[in-house]
């Protein structure tokens, strides 16, 4: 029994180095994975809050709670912490940087400081974003339509704008060195076929953070330029185009969405052959289908602008080219699926995830489709169906991927166990609280309740109550894992190198690694998923704590 | 970290700035590469934001772009172009001295392009100078009349002559600002070529250096004939 | 990154090549081409683009496509962002100034 044994601790990454220096100085991808860990913990927690505030207001039909204006801010300050300073950096942040070299055999990213100087920049971005909150926020809506924004907002958009574009250099160049290190820090052997998926979709997402990213740098800038200089380059009265802001910010913002969910694809890509044991059905299919996502998500921003005054014949463009970029996605969801079948499924916690990931992302994706048709999207546009519409992607499908991925992985990160039955119970918690938030939501949103209102007819209401109450239940299963992970670290039972069985490199070294990953360079001679050679921890007695 | 066993391997077989991770200094010259044409790939969609907004102006606007291009100064803006063209050059023959060895030459060719890049910026502030005087600057002191004036027969409303003017200084402050950060990184690479850092082994700063320079008078190489040229026939 | 040296010849030549064409840009621009200006006016910018880019960058002795993919893969999502919205613009009924 391991306990019993006092066995000197391995040197490995965690414990190389103690000192608060070693870590705000580090330039090793792992602990530079876990600061960022911290960093969007702690934004998770700020947005959350908004989004109770939110909640709470919608309990009554009356603006009672807040003022109107009060709302504003609320809804912006929990768009622009969830997106900018969560979903964006969650998955390619903390398990991307963490896993990338691992799972390619290297021994850090190509460029590791440049990885300090993005969290450095997130941490400034972070503050100044903190700072606007805490000094009055902002409430022009994450979007910073003009010409509110640039004119009438009495809120400190500029500082708003300048936060974010900090973060997108963060995000720039995150993508940047992944997108190197792909190229250039393979093993020998790790050939582009034999890449695993989540390597492929963390390549898809840096091309896209690459290429769209600097888009929305230059808009906030001209935003902010326009506000402080007050030049009239989206002033409808002075001659500007407030279509012009639309079509700028929503060629990054609608990529951006799939910067946050490709990660969470390629994390269920690597659970579900595990927990099926089973190679992955359709290998070619499911990393093209990233790239083709990454490629077709440029070409249809304009589907967020519908009824904001584009030409129809534009409208009938981007309408089309929308539903091609669904067929990747669906895809994919067919190859995990076939993964599935006749495999040998253990609903171990990082699978209770993956299974919610396909179900959840499934609908919400199903229903963008709803929103790219026209006719549909003149009801519904700027009501609750979409905000369920985005929350089942972003919330059912990216961040139920990014837990899925820290249970998953947290063996290999901690080198501890968490308690499993505790993981699947909250895992439960999250999916009953998830659905009971926002399903409610599609429904008030067909029936016509708008998005961004802090009052509404009293009829909404039972639906609202069910949605708040859902919230507080979401809430609950949020924290439990925040609570036996960091209980974990200190009390839970020690890990294995591979406690899955799981396939990929990453697991062939020790749980944690030592800070060069491998003690030897690894050579690869065969392909990726092989489970037909490893043997299952569940089947057999495979030892899977020390 | 230095005693892990599969760095004592590579000691003793490599220079100085060979980075741990890497295992060659050729994997280490081609990934600082790829790093940096990626990042011009990411300035090349920055730029081109405004690019797009110049775009859609200057076709629903065209008397306005076309008189606010009028009133800049077409030979400073030529001759502007000449220098950048010339730091240009000196750039691509100092990446050559480093490649060769030849650090005095590289020393006197960076300390050229420093001067190139010092005129462009002297030219610019003479050009804007020159604007603020005619009340060409977006904002309360903004006044067309001169314009609207000198250029009878075409409608210039005064607004949309301000978008042009707005574009005109969003994008050459841009630019400006890329060419002083431009100087700043050869500040740097001259310092460090005077001490003899670089040698045919090593002078990734100088290739790095030299692709941004270059990369920045490609972007004027377009803003030139974009913002000065729009027309310039001769009135009926 | 060419592991061999160029000569210095060639660098002077491009040299001459690029002020010859600025000089004539700023000259035809004086010249009434119609709506050919513009496009003059751009052919000649591009040209000397790509004497930079594949010169003086050293594009042209590349010893990897990757470089090249990077170059075009940006300025084909450049146009992408420019043609899609004219989708926009080009359609829409308004009269402007």
């Amino acid at each position: 029994m391991a306990t019993a044994v006092i066995t000197p601790e391995r040197e490995n990454y965690l414990n190389q180095e103690y000192g608060i220096r070693s870590w705000l100085l580090t330039v090793d991808h792992k602990r530079i994975a876990l600061l960022y860990l911290i960093s969007i913990t702690f934004f998770f927690f700020i947005g959350g809050f908004f989004a109770l505030l939110i909640r709470l207001e919608l309990l009554t039909p009356a603006g009672d709670l807040v003022q109107a204006d009060t709302y504003n801010k609320l809804f912006t300050m929990h768009g622009m912490v969830m997106v900018f300073f969560f979903l964006i950096p969650s998955i390619p942040a903390v398990l991307g940087n963490f896993l990338v070299p691992l799972m390619i055999g290297a021994k850090d990213l190509a460029f590791p400081r440049i990885n300090l100087l993005s969290w450095y920049l997130y941490i400034i971005a972070g503050v100044m974003m903190l700072h606007c909150i805490v000094t009055g926020g902002v409430d022009t809506g994450w979007t910073f339509y003009t010409p509110f924004s640039t004119a009438f907002s009495n809120t400190k958009v500029v500082e708003a704008g300048l936060s974010i574009f900090v973060a997108g250099f963060s995000s720039i160049l995150t993508g940047l060195n992944f997108v190197v290190t792909i190229h250039r820090m393979r093993a020998p052997g790790m050939t582009w076929s034999r890449l695993p998926l989540f390597i492929w979709a963390h390549y898809a997402t840096s091309i896209i953070q690459l290429l769209g990213t600097p888009v929305l740098a230059i808009t906030l800038v001209l935003v902010v330029f326009e506000r402080v200089f007050h030049l009239g380059i989206f002033d409808p009265t002075r001659g500007g185009d407030p279509l012009l802001f639309q079509h700028l910010f929503w060629f990054y913002s609608h990529p951006a969405v799939y910067i946050m969910i490709l990660p969470a694809m390629g994390v269920v890509a690597e659970i579900v052959p595990c927990f099926s044991r089973k190679r992955i059905f359709g290998y070619k299919a499911i990393a093209l289908s990233s790239i083709a996502i990454a490629v077709f998500g440029f070409l249809v921003w304009a589907h967020h602008m519908f009824v904001a005054g584009m030409s129809l014949y534009s409208a009938l463009i981007f309408s089309a080219l929308s539903y091609l970029v669904a067929v990747p996605s669906a895809i994919k969801v067919f190859n995990w699926t076939a993964t599935m079948y006749k495999g040998s499924i253990s609903f171990s916690t990082p699978m209770l995830y993956a299974f919610g990931f396909i179900g959840l992302f499934t609908m919400g994706g199903l229903t963008g489709l709803f929103l790219a048709a026209l006719g549909i999207d003149v009801h519904v546009t700027d009501t609750y169906f979409v905000i369920a519409h985005f929350h089942y992607i972003m919330v059912g499908g990216a961040v139920m991927g990014y837990l899925g991925g820290m249970h998953f992985w947290w063996p290999k990160i901690s080198g501890r166990l968490y308690p499993e039955w505790l993981g699947k119970f909250a895992a439960l918690i999250v999916f009953l609280g998830f659905n009971l938030t926002f399903f409610p939501q599609f429904i008030l949103g067909y029936m016509g309740m708008p998005r961004r209102y802090w009052q509404y007819p009293p009829e909404f209401q039972v639906l609202n109550v069910l949605s708040t109450a859902g919230s507080t239940i979401l809430a609950v299963g949020y924290v439990l894992p925040m609570v036996y992970f960091l209980w974990s670290m200190r009390y839970g039972k020690l890990a294995d190198d591979n406690p899955w069985g799981a396939a990929g490199l990453e697991w062939q070294t020790t749980s944690p690694p030592p800070t060069f990953n491998f003690d030897k360079e690894p050579e690869v001679t065969w392909e990726a998923y092989n489970y037909d050679q490893i043997p299952d921890p569940a089947a057999e007695e495979v030892p899977v704590e020390r | 970290m230095s005693d892990s066993p599969v760095a004592l391997e590579n000691h003793g077989q490599h220079g100085p700035e060979l980075r741990h991770h890497f295992a060659t200094a050729q994997q280490q010259r081609d990934a600082a590469s790829l790093g940096m044409w990626l990042f011009l790939g990411t300035e090349i969609m920055f730029f081109g934001g405004m690019f797009l907004a110049y775009l859609i102006y200057r076709l629903w606007y065209f008397n306005e772009f076309a008189a606010g291009s009028r009133s800049l100064d077409i030979k400073l803006g030529t001759v502007n172009t000449i220098v950048l063209i010339c730091s240009s050059l000196t750039v691509a023959l100092g990446v050559r001295a480093a490649q060769m060895g030849k650090r005095k030459l590289l020393v006197v060719l960076l300390i050229l392009t420093l001067i190139f890049g010092l005129a462009f910026l002297g030219i610019k502030g003479v050009e804007w100078y020159a604007k603020y005087k005619e009340h060409h600057i977006p904002g309360a002191s903004f006044d067309a009349s001169d314009l609207i004036r000198d250029y009878p027969q075409i409608h210039i409303d005064p607004s949309h002559e301000q978008i042009y003017f707005s574009l005109y200084f969003a994008m050459t402050g841009l630019h400006a600002l890329h060419m002083i950060i431009g100087i700043g990184i050869f500040s740097y690479l001259l310092y460090h070529a005077a001490k003899g850092r670089y040698t045919p082994e090593y002078y990734t700063p100088i290739d790095l250096g030299g692709l941004y320079w270059h990369f920045v008078d490609v972007v004027w190489i377009y803003l030139f004939p974009l913002l000065y040229l729009i027309d310039r026939k001769p009135l009926g | 990154m060419s592991e061999h040296t160029l000569s210095s010849k060639m660098y002077y030549g491009i040299w001459i090549a690029l002020m010859i064409l600025t000089v004539v840009t700023a000259r035809i621009a004086f010249v009434d081409l119609g709506p050919f200006n513009t496009v003059v006016a751009l052919v000649i910018a591009t040209c000397k683009a790509l004497l930079v880019v594949l010169f003086f960058m050293h594009v042209k002795y590349a010893s990897e496509k990757l470089t090249k993919m990077v170059i075009v893969a940006s300025i084909f999502w450049l146009l992408l962002l420019l043609l899609l919205s004219l989708a926009d613009y080009g359609t829409r009924y308004a009269r402007h100034g």
